[in-house]
């Protein structure tokens, strides 16, 4: 059934790398190779994988191959599919917006806080709306931090407040306002149907709405989140996966002086 | 109290019904497989939970939508709206009791049903799953405190109450230990989950609850880089099962260092899974490769499945071969959480309960002892105050042990 993997029939690729036409590797270049997993609410026969397959082909995939059907329920069935995706991309055209900060260390952003500002900065994080998970702001604010980069509470010149999970957006503006916060930290870690993006939009609605956004610098964090989103949403940042707490500090207080905060 | 009569009299039923159910069909003797259903949509949520039974999950729970364990009551009826999770409603239980039935008759097996009482309203929760003959249901004595923000002195209260109806009517509690890890790690503060599992037990015995309902909770959480990481899990897991020997021990899989790796993530979930088999874990939380990603999807949770019902089967009698190094890396650490675990409940028998919630002992966590929500409903007991539940069920329960004993 998945003799198809590795067919040798088809040996004229071209191998050279050209930019201007990625394509997907897998184990020759340009082969295109990619691997999909995904279930269909039909039963499990010979009519469900051809379905399983056509529905790959229609994503651009050269000769789908059906590794696996497994049924899940009576109407529901699993399918593992490879192939050769046809499309490439311009990679020599894509430009993408990131946060573009020399990242300091801890002792570095200490001192430039401590030279630019002479006070501590009052930073207040959580996991806004839904999301029960405090995974990721703890990841960024918790002493300890994550995969060896210590957290915002370590860094002497941040008074780090983490309001946990599932804060609904008003009750983080407000004590925010009571704390007289500089930078807003928001995470969003789980999320079902986009919940997120609504979520983070109202909170900069409602900032709008209060007249405050440029009284914070705002970010926000999460496996889902790309800077580019965040942009897109009205913040200043956004943080995805493989960032840390030296990145979203240095962000933040370098902001912060661009903006002639004091 | 004709009325509470009768209430009891619906719930003995209820037990009854279970028992009936279990010598039909037997009980599973390993570990009971655990999936979670949270669509939000109950009618979704019973489409994916008999999906789910029917790949051979023996507990279904169905995750509440966010904030229900803040509100101070409970909604009523049939729900399809809800976020990460459904409403936990009297109605919601019902329609998915009846579908675990159909399935389990189908299968014959007996298809076990989780909710979770921990929030405001802990003994309300409890006594719609006890009409309902729910068989799981989450249950911690300090968890609304530390990580929901609920007054220590309501959640205390609350405690007893629903672990008094949970006894009462059969049902396993899970404990939230696992939680701990979450927020604080899983090495440095082991012992505050054993120290939270004797809090429980004792909290538990004092409602009636019985060792074998007790499903203390503890969690895979150990940073995947620490060297020597599994001999710790597994050292831990096999600590709790010698000192709580009768106790069908909740155990979770690895969370906070799920990365959106999932090929990873799926070996962190088959080393987890090992774990469970090796040391006799009783509810067995099936970890899914896309955790930290979203929801599961159907086949997240078939895969699943599959993992673990493959590493039990081949290793199905390993535990049972191997035998631990005196004064080994596994013997000697745990040793050290045990003594740890100990020095800690001396400190908090000195301090008091409440004063060591203050202070921040269980997952860095500081709640102050007037602070927190539903404060306003706790009350000095009047002089003519009795529960009738509690004269009901509690005595009973006592009653009845003494006539064991």
């Amino acid at each position: 059934m998945s003799g198809g993997l590795y067919n040798t029939h088809k040996a004229d690729f071209d191998t050279t790398l050209d930019l201007t036409r990625l394509k997907a590797y897998g184990d020759t270049m340009n082969d295109g190779k990619v691997q999909f997993s995904f279930t269909l609410p039909v039963k499990n026969d010979a009519r469900g994988m051809e379905a399983a397959r056509q529905l790959v082909r229609k994503m651009g995939v050269d000769d789908p191959n059906v590794a696996i059907a497994k049924s899940l329920d009576k109407e529901f069935t699993f399918y593992v599919v490879y192939g050769g995706v046809a499309h490439s991309v311009d990679y020599e055209n894509i430009h993408v917006q990131t946060v573009e900060a020399e990242t300091m260390s801890m002792e570095e952003t200490n001192d430039y806080i401590s030279e630019h500002f002479g006070r501590k900065i009052i930073m207040i994080g959580a996991s806004t709306g839904t999301d029960a998970h405090t995974v990721g702001i703890d990841a960024i604010m918790n002493r300890k931090g994550f995969a060896g980069h210590y957290g915002l509470e370590r860094y002497e010149m941040v008074e780090a407040i983490n309001m946990g999970a599932q804060v609904p957006n008003e009750d983080f503006l407000k004590k925010a306002l009571e704390v007289n916060a500089d930078v807003l930290l928001i995470s969003q870690t789980v999320t079902q149907k986009d919940i997120h993006i609504q979520n983070l939009t109202e909170l900069i609605e409602l900032l709008e709405a209060e007249g405050l956004r440029d009284r914070f610098v705002v970010c926000c964090g999460g496996p889902r989140i790309t800077h580019e989103l965040a942009k897109e949403l009205g913040f200043d940042a956004g943080f995805g996966a493989g960032t840390y707490a030296d990145d979203v500090a240095t962000f933040a207080v370098t902001e912060m002086v661009k903006r002639g905060m004091k | 109290m004709p009325v509470a009569e009768a209430t009891v009299e619906r719930i003995r039923g209820n037990v009854a019904k279970r028992n009936e159910y279990l010598n039909e069909f037997g009980d599973k003797k390993g570990p009971y497989l655990y999936i979670i259903v949270a669509t939000g949509n109950i009618y979704e949520d019973i489409i994916q939970a008999k999906a789910g039974a029917k790949q051979g999950a023996d507990i279904i729970a169905v995750i509440r939508t966010t904030g229900q364990s803040l509100l101070d009551y409970v909604p009523y009826g049939a729900t399809t709206e809800g976020f990460g999770g459904t409403y936990a409603t009297q109605e919601n239980f019902r329609l998915m009791r009846a579908a675990l039935d159909e399935v389990g008759e189908e299968q014959h097996r007996y298809i076990r049903l989780c909710n979770y009482c921990s929030g405001l309203c802990m003994p309300e929760i409890a006594a719609m799953g006890a009409l309902e003959r729910l068989d799981v249901m989450l249950n911690d004595a300090l968890y609304g405190i530390l990580f929901r923000d609920i007054n220590m002195q309501r959640t205390i209260v609350d405690q007893f109450f629903s672990r008094v109806i949970n006894s009462f009517a059969g049902v396993i509690i899970n404990t939230g230990e696992d939680n701990y890890l979450t927020t604080a790690d899983a090495v440095e503060e082991a012992h505050t989950v054993l120290a939270s599992q004797f809090l429980n037990e004792q909290f538990a015995i004092k409602a009636g609850l019985p060792e074998e309902q007790q499903g203390l909770g503890h969690a895979f959480e150990i940073d995947p880089d620490v060297e020597n990481g599994f001999l710790y899990e597994l050292a831990q897991a096999q600590m709790a099962r010698e000192i709580f020997p009768k106790a069908p021990l909740k155990y979770m899989p690895p969370t906070k260092f799920m990365t959106g790796n999932i090929f990873r993530g799926h070996v962190q979930d088959a080393l987890f899974n090992m774990v469970t088999i090796l040391t006799g874990q009783k509810l067995h939380l099936l970890g899914m490769m896309t955790e930290a990603i979203h929801t599961p999807f159907m086949s997240d949770r078939a895969l699943s499945i599959e993992n673990a019902q493959y590493i039990f089967n081949t290793m199905h009698d390993l535990g049972a071969e191997l035998s631990y190094k005196k004064g080994g890396i596994m013997e000697t650490r745990a040793n050290f959480v045990l003594q740890k675990a100990t020095d800690l409940l001396g400190e908090i028998e000195h301090m008091g309960l409440f004063a060591t919630l203050e202070k921040g002992v269980f997952a860095d966590i500081k709640r102050p002892r007037d602070g927190g929500k539903g404060l306003a409903g706790v009350v000095t007991k009047a002089e003519f105050y009795f529960n009738p539940f509690v004269e009901l069920m509690f005595n009973e329960k006592v009653a009845k042990g003494g006539e064991n004993a």
